[in-house]
């Protein structure tokens, strides 16, 4: 900590902890993406590129909701979610039905191809001008001993923690939840045990389009928010996937707040201490911490080792 | 080598023109005389098309395909040889356009220098970034690949001494010459051509060369070793192929002709910025690669035929009757998609639908039909 110590004696208190507030806030938005990433991985053994594009479809369903259609925003949050998981129902029924048992590399592929398709029909439909999603809650400041924090990021956080429960209590107690981790460990297995791998990847799919959803709605809040670049925003969120070891709740929701962390960190700093990394370093940050870590723990912090049998 | 019955040829001649009763015969790559009947009318192209009726848009058009196809092969070798997914090749071949701008435009050193030096600037880069690909398996290459592609962009856009920052950089006055030849506007028996014509020879002559490359390497040692990697890795490495060596290899080269496109595309469209090669230039190569045939050489240049075809098409004709709905072409226009969100989703499109329904591609289907023909009367 030493070699920190004029480092942080450069910004004030107060700063600092806002900062690692906003960092927070910002990682329990990477980390709901995350989990929808995880829970896809965990059920079929699939990394979904199309998860960015689910999330960009959650932000603008909710606008078009809220403000084309104006319904309650809560009730809007709902029908994008709603939105969201028959989407991935459909999109796995209609395509990833098919390839179960191909090569990873090809449904990586199809699911970059998705991702490449809905991200330009939303940028079409919507257009490419950045669209406010006029929520209740921007503005709306509460003020904890010095430190402001707004009502978006309690909500992204408070939303990170239900739905991290909610996986946790789904995966430990739920018979789906049972059934989807029979399943990823031995699919023939647990087809023997009469478990429908049908019915276990098709609602996999669909909480992945869910959470994803609601990630999406976290990232539109505040002031003209909503953009087609929030696609390319969500694949940010691959790092801390792999940073938790990607079939972990738990280490996705870390893995998301270190990347959030260290984000907020580097753009506090980029100014004073990292002027030889150019302008906007913490773009890049991610996926930096990610590649160190990787080479320290190729199976990220929290992943199972690989066990290769002949 | 196992000896086979049938050594020799017997008397009265083949029994058939496909009999093969050597290993050298099956590796041959240009078996019979149809494959050296075509290779004349390449030649015959080749010479003809650029000095005849195809103007100058079209042989720029051409030469795009050209320099396509040579990026397309390396990812081949990676993707479709080795079973390596890579999302960075767009960083490669930035690699090659920046290197062409600084080392050829700027610094002017001559064709023959920067050329290499680019190819080899990305072949080490590969190499650096290769044992990454030997560290993480399958799912993990693809994202720190993706990680690479945004790495990428973040140098190029503040490294501004030698990349000219966001607002990009010319490439005017590189020198384009080999010996006498000089390809910015080649002098040739008497004639003059104009830089299109200069540059369609420059780059279909270095796609051929590309394309020999490759083959003659896919059926290599080393070609063989990479198969064997993509087939199944884990028998390979116990029959004795070093998978360390094989997986960086393949990286690696397949950087050094993403360079080789990056140099030729920067100096056919004389500029580069940090936007050019970004993830979609990444999804490009790979839909190239899956459209035209993973596991093939001239899948790659079919691919690359297919993907500039299709691009070509939606500009070319965005304003015409029956696309301009779809298509946006101005701000007041009311079409659907833009011109660049309709290649987009088409490409997402494209690979989505080649992969459900032939996953081989194009390639696949021209072997099938060339099966048929040779199996005939008893094709099936």
């Amino acid at each position: 900590m030493n070699a920190l110590a004029p480092v942080l004696a450069s910004v004030s208190g107060t700063d600092f902890i806002q900062n690692l507030v906003s960092g927070l806030a910002l990682g329990s938005k990477y980390a709901l993406i995350a989990l929808g990433f995880v829970v896809v991985f965990r059920a079929t053994g699939v990394i979904n590129f199309a998860n960015g594009a689910f999330v960009l479809v959650g932000a603008y369903m909710t606008y078009q909701f809220f403000q084309t259609w104006e319904i309650n925003f809560y009730l809007s949050i709902l029908l994008a979610m709603a939105f969201g998981f028959l989407l991935g129902v459909v999109l796995e029924a209609l395509v990833l039905r098919r390839l179960v048992g191909e090569a990873p590399f090809t449904v990586i592929m199809v699911t970059i191809g998705l991702l490449f398709v809905m991200d330009n029909v939303v940028t079409a439909v919507w257009g490419a001008t950045n669209l406010d999603l006029g929520d209740p809650w921007t503005g709306n400041v509460v003020e904890v001993g010095g430190v402001r924090m707004s009502h978006r990021d309690l909500w992204a956080m408070a939303f990170t923690a239900t739905v991290l429960a909610a996986f946790l209590a789904f995966f430990r107690f739920s018979s789906m939840g049972l059934a989807m981790r029979a399943t990823a460990a031995d699919p023939e297995a647990a087809l023997a045990q009469g478990i429908s791998a049908r019915a276990v990847y098709r609602v996999a799919w669909g909480i992945a389009g869910l959470v994803a959803a609601l990630a999406g709605l976290t990232f539109a809040t505040g002031n003209a928010n909503i953009q087609p670049t929030l696609g390319l925003i969500a694949l940010a969120a691959f790092p801390a996937m792999i940073l938790g070891g990607m079939d972990s709740p738990l280490g996705a929701v870390i893995g998301g707040i270190i990347i959030g962390l260290v984000q907020q960190m580097t753009e506090l700093y980029a100014f004073e201490y990292l002027e030889w990394a150019g302008r906007n370093p913490q773009t890049v940050a991610p996926y930096v911490v990610m590649i160190i870590i990787l080479l320290v723990r190729p199976y990220g912090l929290f992943g199972t080792p690989e066990v290769r049998r002949v | 080598m196992a000896a086979l019955p049938l050594r020799s040829v017997p008397a009265g001649g083949r029994p058939s023109r496909q009999l093969v009763l050597d290993y050298r015969d099956d590796l041959r790559i240009f078996p019979d005389r149809w494959a050296r009947f075509g290779l004349v009318v390449l030649a015959f192209l080749y010479i003809w098309l650029p000095t005849q009726e195809v103007s100058d848009a079209g042989l720029r058009t051409l030469s795009t395909i050209a320099i396509v196809a040579i990026g397309a092969i390396g990812l081949n070798l990676l993707t479709g040889y080795t079973g390596q997914v890579s999302l960075g090749h767009a960083f490669f071949v930035g690699v090659g356009s920046y290197s062409a701008a600084y080392l050829g435009a700027a610094q002017e050193w001559p064709f023959l220098l920067y050329m290499p030096a680019a190819i080899l600037l990305g072949v080490f880069l590969g190499a650096v970034i290769g044992p990454f690909a030997l560290r993480l398996r399958g799912h993990y290459l693809v994202i720190v690949t993706l990680g690479l592609v945004f790495l990428g962009m973040h140098v190029f856009r503040n490294w501004t001494s030698v990349t000219g920052g966001n607002r990009g950089t010319q490439i005017r006055g590189a020198d384009m010459s080999i010996g006498p030849l000089d390809f910015s506007g080649l002098e040739l028996f008497g004639s003059t051509f104009t830089r299109e014509q200069s540059m369609f020879f420059l780059v279909w002559a270095l796609l051929a060369l590309a394309a020999l490359l490759a083959k003659n390497l896919v059926r290599s040692r080393m070609g063989r070793a990479m198969q064997a990697v993509r087939d199944r890795d884990l028998s390979a490495e116990i029959i004795g192929v070093d998978l360390a060596r094989t997986k960086v290899g393949a990286f690696a080269i397949s950087s050094g002709f993403a360079a080789c496109a990056g140099v030729l595309s920067g100096l056919q469209i004389r500029f580069a910025s940090p936007d050019d090669f970004d993830l979609f230039l990444s999804i490009e190569y790979v839909a190239i690669v899956i459209i035209g045939g993973a596991g093939t050489i001239f899948g790659a240049i079919l691919g690359a035929f297919f993907v500039i075809g299709v691009e070509e098409f939606i500009s070319h004709y965005s304003r015409s009757e029956w696309l301009g709905p779809v298509v946006r072409t101005g701000p007041g226009d009311s079409g659907f998609f833009s011109v660049g969100e309709l290649n987009a989703v088409l490409f997402g499109g494209f690979i989505v639908v080649f992969l459900l329904f032939e996953p081989r591609g194009l390639a696949a289907l021209w072997l099938r039909a060339k099966a048929w023909f040779l199996t005939w009367p008893f094709s099936y």
